[in-house]
C-alpha cells in the first residue's frame, strides 16, 4: 500500500478470520461452543439451587443469536454486553474456569467478585464491564465507537440488549448519538419476547424492534435468531459498513428465552408450557444440528463425543473455581479509587484492628 | 501571571489541557459554535474543530453515556452539563456506571470523566437553574467532588481533575462566574485535591464554606473583625476527598465551627463536617456547632433572597458560637 506507513498500516488492517459467510470447520466449532453454553447453562441452574454459587441468569434459546453475533466480529472490536452474554464471552476466548471463577466470587475471579454472577467484565478479550441496570451499555458502546472513529481505527464496537431495554433511556440516546455522528457500532438486540414477565407487546407497539432504527436514520434488520448462519451473514455485513464508515445498524435476533429470567423468577406466574414447548421446537441447538449432520459435517458419534467432551470440560471448569481460594477481605477496600483516599485507608484501619481484637472474624 | 475572572480561568484550563494532549476532548449541549452557554467554552471549537469539541444531541444521559464508552477507549472527556439542575438524566450513567466501573470490574476498566456543571443560586433561576446539589455525589463512592472559588483554584483543580484517573465532578459556582477576579499562574499549574484552602487566619472561629458561598463568608469575616472576633475561613473547594486534617486542625485552633452551605440543611455537606468535628475534635469544641445553609424547601424564583444564605446570617452564627462559650 503506497503512501501509507507500516504502523497506519497494522491499525487500518486488523487481520480478518471471519469471512463474510462461515466455513464448515467454524459452523462445526460454533456448534460445539453452543453446545457448551447450553451444559454450563444446565449446570449452574442446578448449582444455584444447591446454593453452590448465588444467583444466574440462564441464556438457553439464545446460543445462535450470541456465537452468530461473536462470529461476524473480530476479536479487536469492542463488545458491551448485558449480563445475558456468556457465550459471547467464550467464544472470544474466556476460559471457562475464568467464567466460574466469576459465578462463584472466589479469589482468582478478574472482577474480585465485586458483581452478582453473570455480570462479566473480561478486558483481555475487549469483553467491558456488564451492569444490572438495563441498557446504560448502549450509549458507552456508542461513545467506544466515537472514541474509534476520532483514533481512526479500523474497528467497531458492538452492544447487546434485550427486548426491554429498547424502552429505557439510553436505548434512544444511544441510538440517536449513533445515528447522529455515524459510529461504527452495531445495536444488537436479542428479542427474547419476554422482560422477566412483560412481553415483547408491553414493550412497544411497532410491529419490530428492528425497524425504530428508521427514526434514527440508520438500517434496522430482523434476522431469525435460532440460525446461526443467518444471524453470522447479518453481523457481518454490520460490521463492514461500520468499518467502511457508513454508520451504525440495529439488528433484531428473534429468539425465545427458554428458562426464567434468572434463578430468582418463575415464568410459570406470567407464561404457559405450551408457549414454551412450541418455542423448544426451533431449539437453535437442534435446528443447527440438523444442518451440519444433512451437510455431512456431524455425526452421531461426534455427538456422542461431544457431550462427554463439555461435561469433562464443566467438571474440571468448577472444580478450579471451587478449589480456588476465597476473596481477602481486606480487598474490599480497592479498586474505589486509583489509589484509596485517606478515608478509605482509615476505614481499612478501622475494620482491619477490630478484627485483630477479635470483635469481627475476618 | 494573569488577571482572570472565574469562567475565563476554567476556559483558559480547558485551552491549556486540549493544547497539551490530544486525547483531551469536550463534549456537551452548545460547547461548540456558541462556545457554552456560560461561554466557558468559547473559542475551543475555532481553534480544535467540530472532532474535539462536540456539540452533542439534548441528552444528558447521551453525553454521560457517550463520555464513559470515549474514556474506556482512552479518550480523556470533559462533559459538561448545561447546568447541574439538568443532570438527572445522566444520574443512572453517573452512580451506577461511571462512579463503578473501576471496582465492579476488579480494576480492569478505570473510567476516567470529567464532568464540568454550573451549581447554585443567586443569579434569579428559579427551582432549575439554582440548585446545589453537591452532596448527592459526595455520597456516591467512586466519585470526586470538587468545587473552586477562586479564579486560580478554577484552573489549577480542573487541570488536576483532567489528569486524575479517576471520574471527577468539577462543579462551578456560577454566580460568581464574573464577579470574582484574580490572579492565574501561567502554565500547567495544578491545585491537588484533597487540600483545602486557607483563606484567612484567625484564632477564634472557623467559618467552613465552598463555592459561591465564599464571597459572603470573607464578607462575614472582615465584618466579624470590625468587631473584634478574628474568624477564619477554610475554604474546602476539594469536597471529596476532605481535607479532614485541615477542618480538625482549625477547630483545634478556635474551638468553635461554622459550616456554609447554600444546600438545604438536612443531609447536606455540612452534616458530614458537623459528624467530623463531632467524632475528632469533640474536646476542642467550646460551643455547639453552626450550619449557615439554604431552606430545606425547593429553591424558589421570587425569593430567593430570602433562601440564599448571606453575611449577614454567617456572622450571627459566629457571634452566636463565640457567645456560647
Amino acid at each position: 500500500m503506497s503512501g501509507v506507513s507500516e504502523g497506519a498500516a497494522a491499525i487500518a488492517s486488523p487481520v480478518t478470520a471471519s469471512s463474510d459467510r462461515l466455513s464448515d470447520e467454524a459452523r462445526v466449532a460454533a456448534y460445539r461452543l453452543m453446545v457448551l453454553a447450553r451444559a454450563v447453562d444446565e449446570r449452574c441452574l442446578s448449582l444455584q439451587r444447591q446454593g453452590r454459587i448465588g444467583f444466574y441468569a440462564p441464556l438457553a434459546g439464545q446460543e445462535a443469536a450470541q456465537v452468530g453475533s461473536a462470529t461476524g466480529m473480530e476479536p479487536v472490536d469492542w463488545v458491551f454486553p448485558a449480563y445475558r452474554e456468556m457465550a459471547v464471552a467464550l467464544y472470544r476466548g474466556v476460559p471457562l474456569a475464568r467464567v466460574f471463577h466469576q459465578l462463584i466470587g472466589n479469589a482468582l475471579d478478574v472482577n474480585k467478585g465485586r458483581q452478582m454472577p453473570n455480570h462479566f467484565a473480561f478486558q483481555a478479550e475487549r469483553f467491558v464491564s456488564a451492569s444490572s441496570p438495563i441498557g446504560t451499555q448502549i450509549s458507552q458502546a456508542v461513545g467506544t465507537a466515537m472514541a474509534i472513529q476520532r483514533r481512526k481505527d479500523s474497528i467497531a464496537a458492538i452492544t447487546y440488549f434485550g427486548d426491554g431495554a429498547t424502552s429505557s433511556n439510553d436505548f434512544h440516546a444511544g441510538l440517536n448519538f449513533a445515528g447522529v455522528f455515524r459510529a461504527p457500532v452495531i445495536f444488537f438486540c436479542q428479542n427474547n419476547e419476554w422482560a422477566i414477565s412483560l412481553p415483547r407487546e408491553r414493550q412497544t407497539r411497532s410491529a419490530t424492534l428492528a425497524e425504530k432504527a428508521a427514526a434514527y436514520g440508520f438500517p434496522g434488520v430482523v434476522v431469525d435468531g435460532n440460525d446461526l448462519d443467518a444471524v453470522h451473514e447479518v453481523v457481518r455485513a454490520a460490521r463492514l459498513r461500520a468499518v467502511a464508515g457508513e454508520g451504525p445498524t440495529l439488528i433484531e435476533a428473534q429468539v425465545y428465552r427458554f428458562g426464567p429470567h434468572s434463578t430468582s423468577d418463575d415464568p410459570r406466574r406470567y407464561r404457559s408450557q405450551e408457549e414454551v414447548d412450541a418455542a423448544r421446537k426451533n431449539d437453535p441447538i437442534l435446528k443447527l444440528r440438523e444442518k451440519l449432520s444433512a451437510g455431512g459435517l456431524w455425526t452421531d458419534d461426534a455427538e456422542a463425543a461431544l457431550t462427554s467432551d463439555v461435561k469433562a470440560q464443566v467438571v474440571a471448569a468448577l472444580e478450579a473455581a471451587e478449589k480456588a481460594p476465597p476473596l481477602d477481605p481486606a480487598s474490599i477496600f480497592d479498586d474505589v479509587f486509583a489509589t484509596p483516599s485517606p478515608r478509605l485507608e482509615s476505614e481499612r484501619a478501622e475494620w482491619e484492628s477490630l478484627v485483630r481484637e477479635g470483635v469481627l472474624k475476618s | 501571571m494573569t488577571e482572570l475572572t472565574l469562567v475565563q480561568a476554567i476556559n483558559r484550563g480547558l485551552h491549556e489541557a486540549m493544547r497539551a494532549d490530544p486525547d483531551v476532548l469536550v463534549l456537551g449541549e452548545d460547547v461548540g459554535v456558541n462556545g457554552g452557554v456560560f461561554r466557558a467554552t468559547e473559542g475551543l471549537y475555532k481553534e480544535f474543530g467540530g472532532d474535539r469539541v462536540i456539540d452533542t444531541p439534548l441528552s444528558e444521559t447521551g453525553i454521560i453515556g457517550t463520555a464513559i464508552g470515549m474514556a474506556l477507549y482512552g479518550l480523556k472527556p470533559v462533559a459538561e452539563i448545561q447546568f447541574l439542575d439538568f443532570i438527572y438524566p445522566a444520574y443512572d450513567q453517573i452512580v451506577s456506571e461511571l462512579a463503578k466501573f473501576r471496582y465492579r470490574s476488579g480494576g480492569q476498566y478505570p473510567c476516567h470523566v470529567v464532568i464540568r456543571t454550573p451549581y447554585g443560586g443567586g443569579i434569579k433561576g428559579g427551582l432549575y437553574h439554582s440548585q446545589s446539589t453537591e452532596a448527592y455525589f459526595c455520597h456516591t463512592p467512586g466519585l470526586k467532588v470538587v468545587i473552586p472559588s477562586t479564579p486560580a483554584d478554577a484552573k489549577g483543580l480542573l487541570l488536576t481533575a483532567i489528569h486524575d484517573p479517576d471520574p471527577v465532578m468539577f462543579l462551578e459556582p456560577k454566580r460568581i462566574y464574573r464577579s470574582v477576579t484574580g490572579e492565574v499562574p501561567d502554565g500547567d499549574t495544578r491545585v491537588p485535591f484533597g487540600k483545602a484552602r486557607l483563606a484567612r487566619e484567625g484564632g477564634d472561629v472557623s467559618l467552613f464554606a465552598y463555592g459561591a458561598m465564599i464571597p459572603p463568608t470573607f464578607e462575614a469575616a472582615e465584618t466579624l473583625h470590625a468587631d473584634g472576633i478574628e474568624a477564619e475561613v477554610v475554604d474546602l473547594r476539594s469536597l471529596v476527598p476532605l481535607d479532614e486534617a485541615a477542618v480538625i486542625a482549625s477547630v483545634e485552633k478556635t474551638g468553635r465551627a461554622v459550616v456554609v452551605h447554600e444546600a438545604p440543611r438536612f443531609c447536606g455537606f455540612g452534616a458530614e463536617v458537623g459528624a467530623l468535628l463531632a467524632e475528632k475534635a469533640f474536646y476542642s469544641l467550646k460551643a455547639p456547632i453552626q450550619r449557615v445553609t439554604g431552606f430545606d424547601t425547593p429553591f424558589p424564583y421570587a425569593l430567593e433572597n430570602v433562601y440564599m444564605p448571606g453575611a449577614e446570617k454567617i456572622a450571627h452564627a459566629a457571634r452566636t458560637t463565640v457567645r456560647a462559650g
